[in-house]
């Protein structure tokens, strides 16, 4: 995304005819994004009248349902980004200052996560940790219980982990990014003079690491946001996030305009997230 | 190096490698067991079988493999042309509208696909175009989607590329569609694949939008690995699971070996 980086070609001051070639992808992008999103806008508004009103607004918000929707969308998206971020950051560490033969490879192939679906890790995870999983069968053999002992997974907690392990990668690649421009001299000048490694982890490496952690984390309190396969795959009764209302709204129930209303708090969050990630990405630069 | 002694480094590497143990390699290793476990009722399942495979591929769910592969296919070979577009052609706007502009094309990855869904189906239930309940609005919604994906990186092998190739051609007397066909894509080659590769990869494990909109002949396999997880089929779902994820890599890994002229230069 490092687009804002181009060095502008010189150029006359007069108006460029080659600009208007610009055109076919703007009305490409207004056409099946922005006339829809704009719509589900205008129908949070009206609902089936014709009529503006916030009425829906009004009724949505002040649903249990929504406020707690709401909260375990905010919720789980700041527990996961800070699990991301302190799983990215020790793995980070590790892979760059403490290398090991295949340590490269190692990182290349948990890069290649980030194109995998993310509801696999929340299906993997129901043959691991769900109530017939690997874990609690065997304990259940091990200690002799009749029920499964582990019952996480159906909480958010099950999510968050599935959250975590998805989205660290993208925390994990500023990191590693960050970590490659310290010099090694400065670390190992920093050893001779006797400071040891936890000195350095937080008087050198840390404080290079804060830009990407920055970048690193408000993406993953992005991505947390719009997440929406891990819940749909996890299906706890109890954790219900704002995408997967929209969803049960939308499918389930029919009722658009309700859905409409949530889409449009859901895209609000998301959007100042993501003016958020931008902000820090050129800031920091 | 930042831990000298032995034990040090051992620690770490241990801990190192129980964390990507437990975190990425036993989720992995247990959607592969699963899709081969014919019984299991205890830690380990009893039996292996191939049966599953067989279902996913012959079963309710059969086509979605093709589905799913089609839809990529189009979605971002439509995403290509489009990202390479917007990305080269903002090179000739000033500096203030690129900017604005740069955000325009990126904000669809940051809206939930979920919304992206609904709004197609709101926009295209109703006239002046109905597409709802065809397959075209699935691939739209992948389409869209993605194009913030193969516009990032494109732009990013744009702005990486070192103006006096085009410019020495431009002096040469080289025509813009010239240039742009013979300098600038030539050169731009390995983005162009590497933004496909994403992109396909993105639309292959699409969820949210498809779920919205899909219609009953047109099943991704996403949807297909839910429904047959949802009723209970979870081995199936495993199978299935493991053929979307070996096609998404092979497609990967053979765009990545594929030879590129900027790179036998």
């Amino acid at each position: 995304m490092a687009t804002e980086a181009v060095a502008p070609a010189p150029r006359q001051a007069s108006f460029d005819p080659q600009a208007l070639w610009i055109a076919p992808p703007v009305l490409v992008l207004a056409a099946f994004f922005f006339y829809p999103l704009g719509l589900i806008a205008a129908q949070s508004l009206t609902g089936d009248s014709d009529s503006l009103s916030l009425a829906h607004y009004g009724a949505v918000f002040a649903s249990r349902l929504f406020q707690n929707a709401l909260l375990h969308t905010i919720g789980i998206a700041l527990a996961a980004s800070a699990g991301c971020l302190a799983l990215g950051f020790t793995l980070a560490l590790i892979l760059s200052f403490v290398p090991f033969p295949g340590a490269r490879v190692l990182s290349r192939i948990i890069d290649t996560f980030i194109a995998l679906p993310t509801f696999l890790v929340a299906l993997a995870f129901t043959f691991i940790y769900g109530s017939a999983g690997m874990l609690n069968l065997s304990l259940m053999e091990l200690l002799h219980l009749e029920l499964p002992p582990v019952d996480f997974l159906y909480s958010a907690w099950g999510v968050i982990l599935a959250e975590v392990t998805v989205y660290t990668p993208f925390v994990m690649r500023p990191l590693l990014a960050a970590f490659s421009l310290i010099e090694l001299a400065q670390i190992e000048v920093a050893t001779s003079l006797g400071a040891g490694p936890w000195r350095i982890i937080r008087r050198v490496i840390f404080p290079a690491a804060v830009p990407a952690l920055l970048a690193g984390g408000s993406l993953c309190l992005l991505l947390t946001v719009n997440e929406f396969g891990i819940v749909l795959f996890i299906g706890a009764k109890g954790v219900i996030t704002l995408p997967l209302l929209v969803y049960d709204k939308a499918i389930q129930e029919f009722d658009y305009t309700t859905a409409c209303v949530i889409a449009v708090v859901n895209c609000a969050l998301s959007l100042g997230l993501y003016s958020l990630y931008r902000l820090l990405l050129t800031r920091l630069r | 190096m930042l831990v000298w002694s032995k034990s040090g480094r051992a620690g770490s590497w241990a801990v190192a490698a129980l964390l990507l143990g437990v975190v990425y390699g036993l989720p992995m290793a247990m959607i592969a067991l699963a899709s081969v476990a014919g019984q299991w009722n205890a830690a380990l399942p009893s039996q292996l079988t191939l049966v599953h495979y067989a279902q996913a591929v012959d079963g309710d769910y059969g086509q979605a493999l093709r589905t799913s592969v089609l839809t990529g296919l189009m979605a971002s070979g439509a995403a290509l042309v489009m990202g390479s577009w917007a990305a080269l052609t903002l090179r000739a706007l000033e500096a203030r509208h690129r900017k604005l502009l740069d955000m325009v094309f990126f904000i669809p990855s940051a809206v939930p696909s979920v919304s992206v869904g609904l709004g197609l189906l709101v926009a295209f239930s109703r006239p002046p175009v109905l597409l709802n309940g065809t397959s075209a609005i699935v691939v739209i919604a992948h389409f869209v989607l993605i194009s913030a994906f193969t516009y990032g990186n494109v732009s990013a092998g744009l702005a990486g590329l070192p103006p006096e190739y085009e410019q020495v051609a431009a002096s040469l007397g080289a025509r813009p569609l010239y240039r742009l066909w013979r300098v600038t894509l030539p050169l731009v080659t390995p983005y162009l694949i590497a933004a496909f590769g994403l992109s396909f990869a993105l639309s292959m494990g699409e969820l949210g939008a498809t779920v919205m909109l899909y219609p009953p002949g047109w099943v991704t396999i996403p949807v297909g690995i839910f429904a047959l997880t949802d009723r209970g089929d979870v081995f199936e779902g495993a199978a299935l699971t493991m053929l979307l994820a070996a096609t998404t890599l092979a497609v990967l890994v053979g765009l990545s070996r594929l030879p590129t002229r900027a790179a036998s230069r």
